[in-house]
């Protein structure tokens, strides 16, 4: 056992994907020229004000069911004042004391299987700030405001973390949660997914945290893990060497795998929050909050829960086919043509097809086998037209050339043999053929078995039927 | 109470005001006399009372429908900026 | 006829409607007395001529065709705090100096829907912060009835364009007295809306729980005529209220016999200027005539109206004021070394001394440490104030008194102690505080100089209020009279 304990909290930002942005009817698509998509109020215009989008209250109502969280009957936005050139009021709309969503929790699975509950001290709407440009502009930054007002949902979690892996594992369920909710596109290159991650390192078995510090604007689950690794043995080094962790913010650097004090940004921080008076409180009522709930698709660990139960699957294939809704619907899909066979579908969707996805670096959206199609593949599996190794070739035939399963059977005769009196006269010819083994195996060289195993589905290209071959050659070889 | 020449300093600082040095005094003075004055709060008893942040109690927040109303403008938004260049908006380097 | 300032705003409505003259000679002849009365009085920042006399003579064609709304042709001015389509709008502030408005406030486009012809913007204290005018980067604007004297503020360019007769009526904001204080010592008729009838859009912002928007008119009746246009739901300010608005016109001429009037006990007490308290008792015997009642009720937690604006107002407009950074819009300072030197320059020196204070105020209120004790406590008594007025209205129809402790002072009589010029909106904080409506009306004079009668009802009670000025003023000339030199 390490003398360390880790305690990390992360902070995850979700950009919610919306289509006006939270206060003003500009739009939030990504990619736009600069300041396309900063109207007045997204600039902070003089004399203008801001009016909140409704669906961007939906949309934190369902995350906040989703966590099982109380949802606030009232809730208030506030100004966090300071001054930044891509903040353009000199304020951010934020929710300080009364959030819109508190005490909820999700479980993640540790490596050894185990499930650990998160705590989500709360989740708030805010307002995304403006982007700063440096590049190609010498002596001067530029400022694009059109990320400006795009709502976003903070979800802080409670310091429950003891690991890098930990809070990556809560990151990853987050972000599969925020898209079976459609309520944010998860795109991390486009930082619609970020976090910042609060660090801290403490003597094992003691109760008191350890001095944080935050790490900012970690945009990649590889990059969560490194820099909380990092940071982690950055203050237990400090703290070996006599030296004190200093509460700040710190900037996780990629390129050199570090983290570095941001302090120009920390100086002299009093963000004077209070409530916006250009906003009234927000109320929800139980009506509404319950519409929102009937409207939640079914859940990441619901649906897995249901896999394992209706389909016999194992809590791992449950956990992998439901980390994203796309994938888990795409197998569902395949189950509704073949609805005997389940676990087949399943080993084939995270077999061949995941493999398969992987190699041409696609999503399952565009996967070069529809869902009907591989329901076809597994149907001749099951029905023992073709045997699963035969399965392989007809799979990659269909991925590569875009045909369906029983067009590649037909036209390559990939049939399995199932007729006992085809099977035995092939193995008939096998053992003629091989009298020093067919000795050998009766002498108790039981390994040869596979040997003429090997021999028989040489000879019929691999089609015959294994389960029967193997009870034929056992008869046979028996004498 | 007297404000003190740092406070004045750091709260301008956290204002961004710049402050002469001759113009620092008269602040001082002022300020410090309008916190005295408005010091007259503490002697009322609040205890029990919930704060006003709004003069009309009972209204809550009106919800706009998720529409795109708006349309590229910056051209004209910008025409009233100090500095840009191909739409963006300037100032000195800011080192992060 | 050059003699179009001697009619009432709604004398020229009608005339204008019933084409006895058109609304480019009406037009024409107030932008030439805006013109000829501008070195004297300073009541304008921009006059905006040729469009005036363009959207006169658009006026005009609609008026021939019969298409033209209550207002059509009537020229106004609107107070420079409301933004203005492709006219520059500086809110009395070197910040602004160069800022053209790139959309109209809400104010201004109901206006012009209505037809009215925009004749300029009117000068006011910076930000709307002050109570004489003298904080405007324009120079202070003078009082029409001695130009030694201040008009009041911070809508002093608009209640002197009145009183001096150079517009018919003109917007104004009120947040802590802004409207109400100027008409009383300018001698014309200032509306203060409930909080949440007239939307804040477009009108730049000081203090977001307090501002209000309003219209300064020579009588009750024209300020019923014009804010029948201004008031109604505005979906692009969340506060807005989602109310009809009553027909303030119609309402007029009911009578008040029977009306219970509050006098406030508090309004009477030690700092009202004797002569002053004597018009605001004949002004209530006049009221007594008409039938009505007086009960003095008290609102124990008054007095303390003025400090609990002096935190909560400074600590919103020093939020609100941030956005004038210098990198959007607004004054940038020259050669800037670096991000903060930017900020900190062009911020010092956009901004006049009373702006940097009240944001220095406000930054320390909010601050760590004294948010508890100065801006929660503020908030806290606010909502003592709230319900001695809650109280009040349950025992009285509305509460009257005096709008300001006394007439106009003299230019820099104020300026070197903020407290002693703070002290000018004791009687008209509180309104501002609870979110009610209220209205100054001229009652008399004390020498040369006017005094204004206050008029403080409960929430959405405008029509009540303007009935109530409007039946004193049935019976009264005060509003009737200008000042010599502009007669």
């Amino acid at each position: 056992m390490s003398a360390w304990e880790t305690v990390i909290g992360l902070e995850i930002h979700a950009q919610l994907s919306t289509r006006s942005k939270i206060f003003s009817g500009s739009a939030t698509r990504y990619g736009a020229p600069p300041n396309a998509q900063a109207n007045l109020v997204d600039l902070g215009y003089p004399g203008v004000l801001p009016v909140l989008n409704a669906e961007a209250v939906r949309m934190a109502v369902k995350l906040g069911l989703a966590l099982g969280a109380k949802i606030a009957p009232h809730s208030v936005f506030a100004r966090k004042n300071y001054f930044y050139p891509d903040l353009p009021k000199g304020y951010q709309i934020s929710q300080y004391e009364l959030p819109i969503v508190a005490h909820g929790a999700l479980e993640i699975v540790l490596e050894d299987g185990s499930a650990k509950r998160i705590g989500v001290t709360r989740a708030h709407l805010e307002e995304d700030a403006g982007k700063s440009l440096h590049e190609g502009l010498p002596g001067v930054t530029g400022i694009d405001l059109n990320r400006a007002g795009t709502p976003l949902i903070e979800i802080v979690s409670e310091p429950d973390l003891r690991s890098a892996k930990e809070a990556v594992a809560y990151m990853k369920k987050v972000h599969t949660l925020v898209r079976y909710l459609e309520i944010c596109d998860g795109n991390m290159q486009e930082g619609s997914f970020r976090c910042d991650a609060n660090v801290s390192v403490r003597k094992s078995g003691a109760e008191k945290f350890g001095t944080r510090a935050e790490i900012k604007n970690l945009n990649s689950f590889r990059f969560v893990e490194r820099a909380i690794n990092y940071e982690v043995e950055r203050q237990i080094e400090l703290i070996e060497s006599g030296g004190k962790v200093v509460q700040e913010t710190r900037l996780y650097d990629p390129d050199k795998g570090e983290t570095r004090s941001m302090r120009s940004k920390e100086e002299a921080n009093d963000y004077r929050y209070f409530p916006d008076p250009d906003l009234l409180p927000v109320e929800l009522d139980a009506a509404f909050i319950d519409s929102v709930r009937k409207g939640l698709p079914e859940l990441p660990d619901q649906k897995a829960a249901r896999f394992v139960k209706d389909y016999g699957l194992s809590a791992y294939d449950a956990g992998v086919l439901t980390a994203s809704r796309e994938y888990a619907e795409y197998y569902e899909r395949v189950v509704s043509v073949v609805p005997e066979s389940p676990k087949l579908a399943a080993n084939l969707v995270t077999g061949e097809l995941a493999a398969a996805l992987n190699r041409d670096n696609l999503e399952i959206g565009a996967s070069r086998i529809d869902a009907g199609a591989l329901g076809g593949l597994v149907k001749r599996i099951a029905d023992a037209t073709i045997s699963g190794k035969i399965a392989k070739e007809v799979f990659e035939a269909m991925w590569t050339e875009g045909l369906r399963a029983d067009a590649v059977i037909e036209s390559r005769g990939l049939k399995q043999i199932t007729d006992s009196g085809a099977i035995e006269r092939v193995i008939d010819e096998v053992i003629a053929k091989n009298p020093g083994q067919l000795a050998d195996y009766r002498g108790g060289k039981d390994k040869l078995f596979g040997f003429f195993v090997g021999q028989v589905m040489k000879a019929t290209g691999g089609k015959a039927n294994p389960a029967q071959l193997n009870e034929l050659l056992k008869k046979k070889l028996a004498g | 109470m007297s404000l003190t020449r740092e406070q004045l300093a750091s709260i301008a600082a956290l204002a961004r005001l710049d402050i002469t040095a001759a113009e620092a005094p008269v602040y001082q003075a002022s300020l410090s006399s309008i916190l005295d004055f408005i010091g007259a709060l503490d002697a009322v008893d609040t205890a029990s009372v919930k704060p006003m942040a709004h003069p009309l109690p009972g209204l809550s927040q009106r919800l706009r429908p998720d529409e795109v109303t708006e349309t590229d403008h910056h051209e004209q938004y910008q025409q009233n900026a100090p500095q840009v260049a191909s739409g963006l908006y300037l100032v000195p380097k800011v080192i992060e | 006829m050059s003699s179009f300032h001697t009619l009432s705003l709604t004398e020229l409505a009608q005339g204008l409607r019933a084409r006895r003259f058109s609304s480019v000679e009406v037009t024409g002849s107030f932008l030439e007395r805006i013109e000829r009365h501008q070195g004297t009085l300073n009541a304008f920042i921009s006059i905006t001529r040729e469009a005036a006399l363009a959207q006169a003579a658009a006026a005009d064609r609609a008026l021939a065709q019969g298409t033209g709304g209550v207002l059509t042709g009537v020229p106004i001015a609107h107070k420079d705090i409301f933004c203005t389509e492709g006219v520059r709008t500086t809110c009395g502030s070197r910040m602004l100096d160069n800022f053209v408005s790139p959309y109209d406030a809400t104010v201004v486009s109901r206006l012009k829907a209505a037809g009215a012809v925009t004749l300029g913007k009117t000068n006011m204290d910076e930000f709307a912060m002050g109570s004489s005018n003298e904080t405007s980067f324009y120079g202070p604007v003078k009082n029409p009835w001695n130009t030694a004297l201040v008009p009041g503020g911070s809508s002093g360019g608009s209640a002197a364009a009145v009183a001096a007769r150079l517009a018919p009526a003109a917007t104004a904001t009120d947040t802590g007295g802004s409207i109400r204080q100027p008409a009383a010592l300018c001698g014309v008729t200032g509306v203060k809306p409930t909080y949440g009838r007239v939307s804040r859009y477009g009108m730049i912002a000081f203090a977001s729980s307090l501002d209000q928007g309003g219209i300064i008119c020579a009588s009750a009746a024209d300020a019923a005529l014009v804010l029948r246009e201004m008031a109604g739901f505005d979906p692009k300010d969340s506060t807005s209220v989602d109310a009809p608005v009553p027909d303030y016109v119609g309402e007029l001429g009911r009578p008040l016999k029977g009306l219970k009037i509050g006098l406030l006990k508090e309004f009477f007490e030690k700092g009202l200027d004797r002569a002053v308290e004597q018009r605001i008792r004949e002004a209530l015997a006049i009221y007594e005539e008409l039938g009505a009642q007086l009960t003095e009720v008290s609102l124990p937690h008054l007095p303390l109206s003025v400090p609990v604006y002096y935190v909560v107002a400074p600590a919103e407009c020093s939020s609100n004021l941030a956005r004038f950074d210098g990198v959007r819009f607004g004054h940038r300072c020259e050669n800037p070394r670096d991000l903060q030197d930017l900020y900190r320059r062009s911020r010092g020196e956009g901004f006049g001394p009373e702006v940097k204070r009240r944001i220095m105020t406000g930054t320390y209120v909010l601050s760590a440490g004294y948010y508890d004790a100065y801006y929660l406590k503020a908030q806290r008594v606010r909502a003592l104030i709230n319900e001695d007025f809650i109280r009040a209205f349950k025992s009285v129809d509305v509460l009257i008194g005096p709008t300001t402790p006394t007439p106009a002072f003299e230019l820099g009589a104020k300026t070197s102690d903020p407290i002693t010029m703070y002290l000018n909106d004791i009687y008209t904080i509180g309104a501002n505080l609870a979110g009610l409506p209220g209205a100054s009306i001229p009652c008399g004079f004390v020498g040369e100089l006017p005094v204004g009668l206050q008029v403080v009802g409960p929430h959405f009670s405008e029509a009540r209020v303007l009935q109530v000025a409007d039946a004193f003023q049935r019976q009264t000339d005060w509003h009737t009279r200008v000042p010599k030199a502009f007669a």
